[in-house]
């Protein structure tokens, strides 16, 4: 992006909201969610929804708070030093926030997966047994059966089988994103949050991640944030745009992929898609 | 400012290129020549150990019992001294070390008033000269708690003398272990108590593992804060109410106190200085296993 919108139009934002379809309820609710580090506002009074077994793409310029975004919604802010979440946050019935609320169980269902991959510095096995095992969702005896089934489904069965008791470090980045996947879907969580997934990785890599996260539509909520838009045009049922206003981050606009990227209702969005793509 | 890009966009002048001024091997040479004054230090002093005392060092010096106020004899009691007033000071300080380093370093926030209170005392207590620990020691274990000159006051003022080291040793390993894997396995839903049993601990063995070899070194040469504490009997101890005699202190002894012992104090010196090079290695390789095993299989 070589233009700067703020200069070129000079509106204020204002959320362009398209109310959601009845035949995709939502899953995940946002109400005037914000979240600060220290004094710095990472973004500002978001209220959203996103839709059940849909993906839905997260894209914006850097620093407008999509990482933010995605730990909040499994409640990994907790663990960043002086950051704290306002708002509330509905995913499923349960009222995330709330200090009431089990961040094991719900980080059992909300799975995410970083922008730089980060297997364990243990073998590849263990990778995905040690969550498995915690959780206590199998035993030792059927836990190889489903490491076996779940490296199947990422496609790494075959390239890994003969090793399984190496170092995850020993594999190729693509690989140890998809060994990722694998652990964060061994879980078999409900959402599946991922950042920049591809954003490491070369063409080839990437290109199986993304037919790998394509597969996981209508069984898995995905909530994908790219800065390719290209990636996001083809894959994304839903987007949103979040723009940087004032310092903090905004959503400026969601709704159906189509629409936020074709005819897109708000001049930021227009101005960024059009930057980004010339 | 047309005229600024264009200056700038011209090249450099070239680089020359001489083997003289080429700055890494500057500090190549200067590392090695660091590395082997050092390593030369430590060989005189072996060698030096060997040739004095190694005359004597053979295996019945190492079972018998001292005579002669040590002059002749072995130093089969004062070994197991130093092995009893070991085991106390690390039973006690190892445990309570790790425990600190780990609630330090993972169970609260960043400027949290009361750590950065635990780490400027730990650090100062580091800095303590060992006599001072000494007189806390006869003061605190020997007549307060009246446990009188015995092993249990000795390894307990050790304990407390090499706990500041050992914990904040260990406290860095913790930290080296990057924040990557503690947001990976939170975000699998993992407790922090498995994260660190099946994660953090074991990334982090070398440093718990230094922090351990650093403190029964400064324990093994310790003498200043064991003379009023462990006291300096030279019998075989029958339990830890008993006063015993260390290595470090028998040396002292032989060397200052009793004309004619100088040989037998060499000899001391080259078993504790063996014993300090076996206990480093043996640590080294115990942590290496232990990681092993908890990082790669099943
Ligand atoms: N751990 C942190 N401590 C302090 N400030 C942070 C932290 N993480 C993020 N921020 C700040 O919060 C804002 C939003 O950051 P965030 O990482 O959410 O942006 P992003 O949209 O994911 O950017 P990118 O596309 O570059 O990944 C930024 O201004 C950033 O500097
Ligand atoms: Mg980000």
């Amino acid at each position: 992006m070589t233009m700067t919108p703020d200069t070129l139009i000079p509106t204020k934002p204002v959320a362009v909201t398209v109310p959601p379809r009845p035949d995709h309820p939502p899953i995940i609710r946002a109400e005037n969610l914000s979240v600060r580090y220290g004094d710095h506002r990472a973004f500002d009074q978001v209220t959203w929804t996103i839709a059940r077994g849909r993906i839905t793409a997260l894209i914006g310029p850097s620093g407008c708070g999509k990482t933010s975004f995605l730990t909040c919604l499994n409640r990994l802010a907790d663990l960043v030093p002086r950051c704290s979440v306002a708002g509330t946050l509905d995913i499923d019935g349960m009222d995330v926030l709330s200090a009431a609320t089990d961040v094991i169980a719900l980080r059992r269902r909300v799975g995410m997966i970083f922008q730089k991959p980060n297997p364990f510095p243990v073998s590849i096995r263990r990778n995905i047994a040690l969550p498995l095992l915690d959780h206590r969702l199998c035993d030792r005896r059927t836990v190889d059966d489903h490491i076996e089934r779940t490296l199947r489904a990422v496609g790494l069965w075959g390239e890994v089988k003969d090793r399984l008791n190496q170092s995850a470090f020993c594999l190729s980045g693509g690989q140890q994103q998809r060994l990722c996947l694998a652990r964060a879907l061994a879980l078999k969580p409900d959402i599946l949050l991922l950042d920049e997934p591809c954003s490491a990785l070369d063409p080839i890599s990437s290109g199986v991640v993304e037919d790998l996260i394509v597969s996981l539509r209508g069984r898995y909520t995905v909530v994908i944030v790219t800065h390719n838009l290209a990636q996001a045009k083809r894959i994304a049922d839903d987007a949103a745009f979040f723009w940087l206003d004032g310092g903090a981050g905004r959503l400026i606009e969601h709704g159906p992929c189509r629409s936020v990227f074709e005819n897109p209702a708000h001049p930021l969005t227009r101005a960024y898609i059009h930057g980004a793509r010339g | 400012m047309h005229d600024q890009a264009i200056s700038w966009h011209a090249a450099w002048p070239a680089p020359r290129l001489s083997a003289r001024r080429n700055p890494d091997r500057f500090i190549a040479i200067t590392a090695w020549l660091g590395a082997i004054a050092v390593t030369t230090v430590f060989f005189w002093i072996v060698v030096d150990l060997i040739r004095l005392g190694g005359a004597q060092l053979t295996p019945a010096f190492i079972t018998n019992a001292p005579t002669s106020a040590g002059r002749a004899g072995g130093i089969g009691s004062v070994l197991v001294s130093t092995a009893l007033i070991l085991g106390v000071c690390l039973a006690v300080s190892a445990p309570l070390g790790i425990a600190t380093a780990i609630l330090l370093a993972e169970f609260t926030r960043e400027g949290n008033r009361y750590c950065t209170a635990i780490r400027r005392s730990l650090d100062t207590l580091a800095g303590v000269p060992s006599i001072v620990f000494g007189l806390f020691g006869y003061a605190f274990f020997c007549v307060y708690l009246r446990m009188g000159f015995s092993i249990l006051s000795g390894g307990l003022t050790l304990a407390c003398m090499v706990l500041p080291i050992l914990t904040r040793t260990a406290e860095q390993g913790l930290r080296s272990v990057p924040d990557e894997y503690r947001y990976a396995a939170a975000a699998v839903g993992m407790t922090r108590t498995q994260t660190l049993r099946q994660l953090l601990l074991p990334a982090a063995m070398p440093g718990l593992v230094a922090g351990v070899v650093l403190g029964v070194g400064r324990a093994l040469a310790e003498t200043a804060a064991l003379l009023y504490t462990s006291g300096y009997a030279d019998r075989m101890p029958s339990s830890l109410a008993d006063s015993g005699r260390s290595l470090s202190i028998h040396i002292y002894d032989l060397a200052m106190n009793v004309p004619g012992g100088e040989p037998n104090a060499y000899a001391t010196a080259l078993v504790l200085v063996g014993l300090l090079i076996a206990i480093n290695a043996t640590a080294v390789w115990l942590g290496e296993r232990w990681t092993h095993r908890k990082l790669s299989t099943a």
